[in-house]
């Protein structure tokens, strides 16, 4: 026994240590399986991995983007977003909105049916909204004007509202989470805060629920009585033709394995390749890279207001000033022409950016940093940064804020963890010393930065608001106005001054714009739709 | 039988202590599986909500008595994230693991046990020194690095194999054994060189054995010496070792699996783990535990068909 647990002993020391940089490898890929793909995938199915293992199956439960973009393949929306950011109709066919701006009547498309052959009426529409409405911030504002919610015939759902509100297309044709996807009526009238168990839709592609393994692979097979628009696809919106029997989602948690898997042509996409591999998949001659989500993503710092030395605007102005987005992106993303500078808080290129952000540059300024600091009376109070070591794609962001805020003269306290433990951190009100925090760092899609309602670092609600709980009553002013806006110069007026608002008191500093383009297997895979998400239809496979 | 008995008796307890040490250090290490579920948008009040739902709220005891006595009726739980049972989870991932390990540790004995045992019949020469390297190589090279290289190698520059995945056995021998060749090799290379030294260590010591002598005395040929009695008296460390690699397979599978997209519970593990699925992370852990305690135990009652100067 004693020799035993000699050898016990001693294989575990010799097995840990060679495990532990394997370990960490396997952590540098973001949170969210495996997969069984192997053998080349035959013409009709297309095989890709997913930038993350699908769990949940429900899309308005979880504003988790793979579950987004599994809503993608089997909902369909009431409206879409065309390449130029544009509402356009898709299972909408007409509308009319009464002359006091209260009444909107939808017509749907003739011939909409679920995967289960029942067509797509009013009333399943009304339940889907009502339930997303429950959990969708922008939908929850949309509710806040509704009076009623009617289907009076099959193919019509209107909606009557309290007051005008000026964002009833946009928040109907919303692309990022949570999108308002149309369920069946007996699906949609799922509690809200419970999950469905029933996955029919009426999109392109049908989920084979018997196929799916949680966080390793999920199999569409092509709706085949699927009616696409007519119209050719733009983002979100336009026909959405489908051209292969079958797409699997193969999840492979290392980069490595998936750069590999690419090159040997066991899959045709990754929608995600790691920032470090762009530059070795360009020199691949069977490997293109394309952009399929041109609008990018944003990188963000956020302050905690509750505690000091951020509670205080004066120091959180003295540190947005300290922060230079050139520093985070080259860090970060490092592959030139994948980053972007952008001072505006909504993603540059989108109708309401603005670089109107006063005194916030985007450029570190440490020694203007520094006298603000000064005149702001910080008193050297810790400021813990929390950095999730795990999360490859933001993971440097930290430690660049931590430079770059000492230089200016703070005191800062990096503590590593991994996601899961940030997350559920981030979410307590307790003093930093307490286990709360002061700052972290995270990343957005941009299509969820749009507007004021749907960018949840504007919410100034106090105890109620995005973590950090920013709360000004001035801020929620503004927002209030925008939604009410009905005229789109005015909109855009109204984006500004929340813009400038928020800059003023610092909600969030935008650190910079990046993009993380799919690689796919050159001269077999084309017709990829550039869009707010990552979408499947109208892609043809050699 | 009886002291099978006890031995199983025996690990109730233990079995029952690593239930309790899982469930504990999930619940006070830090991490929430509700802020995960409730993804980047959510408020503290989703997370919350999101809790209650979970039965997260209910004071700890509670909620380890739910669970504790969900387990006795066969009942693990459902995934926090899934919504599927784990047992059912457990299920889909188990075949893989079970392949992997079971042709890891095959491969690695059917090298290991020959080598180390000529090592040992002529030490100092080239297939010792051989031996020495491999060991060193096997000990050294992180499990990633040589499954990279086997990958870049045999899968992307000569095609001989597939990168990655893995075939069920229901799906044809062919594809199954083509998707285990690299994941087999790159996982039984360590043990290898654990094995293999152990042997050697164990059969060159019962070379120099009075036994030894005799028997090389009375004439018999230098394979029967060899595999009739250094070999067979040597059994019983070997034996040892094979079973403490087998145990420590566990942990070299959450790596291999994760490198290969091994759909197993090594991968399951490591997602269960990064979402904070607690009812997932405890089934494996009590399966895994449960594996531990059934391998040491038929060691054990190995001992007695090797050494019979051993009773219990």
């Amino acid at each position: 026994m004693t020799l035993r647990r000699d050898l016990l002993r001693a294989a575990l020391v010799s097995t840990a240590l060679a495990a532990a940089p394997v370990a960490a490898t396997a952590q540098q890929a973001q949170p969210a399986g495996t997969s069984a793909a192997a053998s080349p995938a035959p013409a009709g199915t297309l095989r890709l991995v997913p930038h993350a293992a699908l769990s949940v199956l429900d899309p308005i439960w979880t504003t988790a983007y793979i579950s987004r973009n599994h809503g993608y393949m089997i909902y369909d929306t009431l409206f879409g977003m065309d390449a130029n950011g544009v509402f356009k109709p898709q299972m909408v066919d007409k509308w009319t909105t009464s002359a006091d701006k209260k009444t909107w009547t939808f017509t749907l498309r003739e011939g909409l049916e679920f995967h289960d052959g029942k067509p797509v009426t009013g009333e399943d529409v009304i339940a889907s909204l009502k339930r997303w409405s429950a959990r969708d911030a922008m939908g929850q504002k949309l509710a806040s004007f509704v009076e009623r919610w009617e289907a009076p015939d099959a193919r019509t759902f209107r909606i009557v509202l309290r007051e005008p509100y000026g964002l009833v297309i946009d928040t109907l044709g919303k692309p990022s989470s949570n999108v308002p996807f149309i369920m069946p009526k007996r699906v949609a009238e799922t509690d809200p805060s419970k999950q469905i168990e029933d996955t029919t839709g009426s999109g392109p592609y049908v989920f084979q629920r018997d196929q799916f393994r949680s966080g390793e692979r999920a199999v569409y097979t092509r709706f085949a009585r699927y009616k696409p628009r007519a119209e050719p696809p733009s983002g979100t919106a336009g026909g959405k033709q489908v051209f292969v029997e079958r797409v699997e989602w193969v999840f492979l948690r290392d980069p490595q394995t998936q750069f590999n898997a690419l090159v040997a042509g066991e899959v045709d996409m990754v929608e995600q390749p790691a920032f470090e591999q762009y530059a070795s998949l360009k020199a691949q001659p069977g490997v293109e890279v394309i952009n399929a989500v041109p609008l990018g993503y944003q990188y963000m710092l956020r302050f905690n207001h509750l505690h000091p030395p951020f509670d205080n605007p004066k120091v959180r102005q003295a540190a947005m000033v300290a922060l230079g987005q050139e520093g985070f992106l080259k860090a970060q993303v490092g592959t030139p022409g994948l980053y972007k500078y952008c001072r505006s808080m909504f993603p540059c290129g989108t109708p309401l950016a603005s670089d109107n952000t006063g005194f916030y540059t985007g450029m570190a300024d440490p020694a203007r940093a520094k006298q603000l600091l000064q005149e702001a009376g910080y008193k050297g109070e810790p400021v813990v940064i929390m950095q999730p070591t795990d999360l490859a794609s933001i993971s440097k962001l930290p430690i660049v804020a931590t430079q770059q805020l000492r230089q200016a003269g703070f005191t800062v306290d990096l503590q590593s963890m991994n996601w899961g433990t940030l997350v559920a951190r981030r979410a307590k009100k307790d003093a930093p010393k307490d286990g709360g925090w002061n700052v972290f760092l995270t990343a957005w899609t941009s299509a969820d930065l749009l507007n004021p309602l749907t960018n949840p670092a504007f919410t100034a609600t106090g105890e109620k608001a995005w973590f950090g709980w920013v709360n000004d009553p001035e801020l929620e002013k503004l927002r209030d106005a925008f939604a009410r806006a009905t005229d789109e110069r005015q909109k855009k007026a109204l984006a500004e001054k929340v813009q400038q608002r928020a800059v003023e008191i610092g909600t969030h500093a935008n650190i910079g714009e990046y993009m993380q383009p799919a690689a796919i297997r050159k001269g077999v895979v084309s017709g990829i739709v550039p869009a707010a998400a990552q979408v499947y239809w109208n892609i043809r496979k050699q | 039988m009886i002291f099978v008995l006890r031995r199983l008796a025996a690990a109730v307890p233990v079995l029952l202590v690593v239930a309790l040490v899982a469930f504990l250090i999930l619940r006070l290490t830090p991490g929430d599986p509700a802020a995960v579920i409730a993804g980047n948008m959510a408020t503290s009040e989703d997370i919350a909500r999101i809790r209650a739902q979970l039965g997260l709220e209910r004071p700890l005891p509670a909620q380890f008595l739910d669970w504790l006595g969900g387990v006795l009726r066969g009942d693990l739980g459902e995934s926090f994230f899934a919504r599927e049972k784990v047992s059912t989870l457990i299920a889909q991932r188990l075949e893989p693991t079970l392949m992997l390990a079971t042709c890891t540790i095959v491969l690695a004995v059917a090298v290991a046990v020959p080598l180390g045992t000529l090592a040992a019949w002529r030490m100092g020469g080239w297939l010792d020194r051989g031996l020495s390297l491999v060991s060193v190589l096997g000990f050294s090279v992180p499990v990633f690095v040589l499954a990279y290289a086997l990958i870049w190698l045999l899968a992307v520059k000569l095609q001989w194999l597939p990168v990655q995945g893995y075939r069920r056995l229901s799906e044809g021998l062919g594809p199954f054994a083509r998707h285990l060749v690299l994941p087999t090799i790159t996982l039984a290379f360590v043990y290898v060189a654990l094995i293999a030294r152990v042997t050697r260590a164990a059969v060159s010591e019962a070379l120099t054995e009075d036994y030894v002598r005799t028997a090389r005395a009375k004439g018999l040929s230098e394979t029967r010496v060899l595999l009739r009695h250094a070999l067979a008296a040597s059994a019983v460390p070997i034996v040892t070792v094979i079973g403490v690699g087998i145990a420590l397979l566990i942990g070299g599978v959450v790596v291999t699996e994760t490198v290969y997209a091994i759909p197993g519970l090594g991968s399951l593990t490591v997602e269960a783990v990064l979402n904070r699925d607690f009812p997932v992370i405890q089934g494996v852990i009590l399966v895994f535990s449960v594996a531990y305690v059934v391998v040491n135990l038929l060691v054990d009652l190995s001992y007695l068909a090797l050494d019979p100067r051993i009773r219990y």
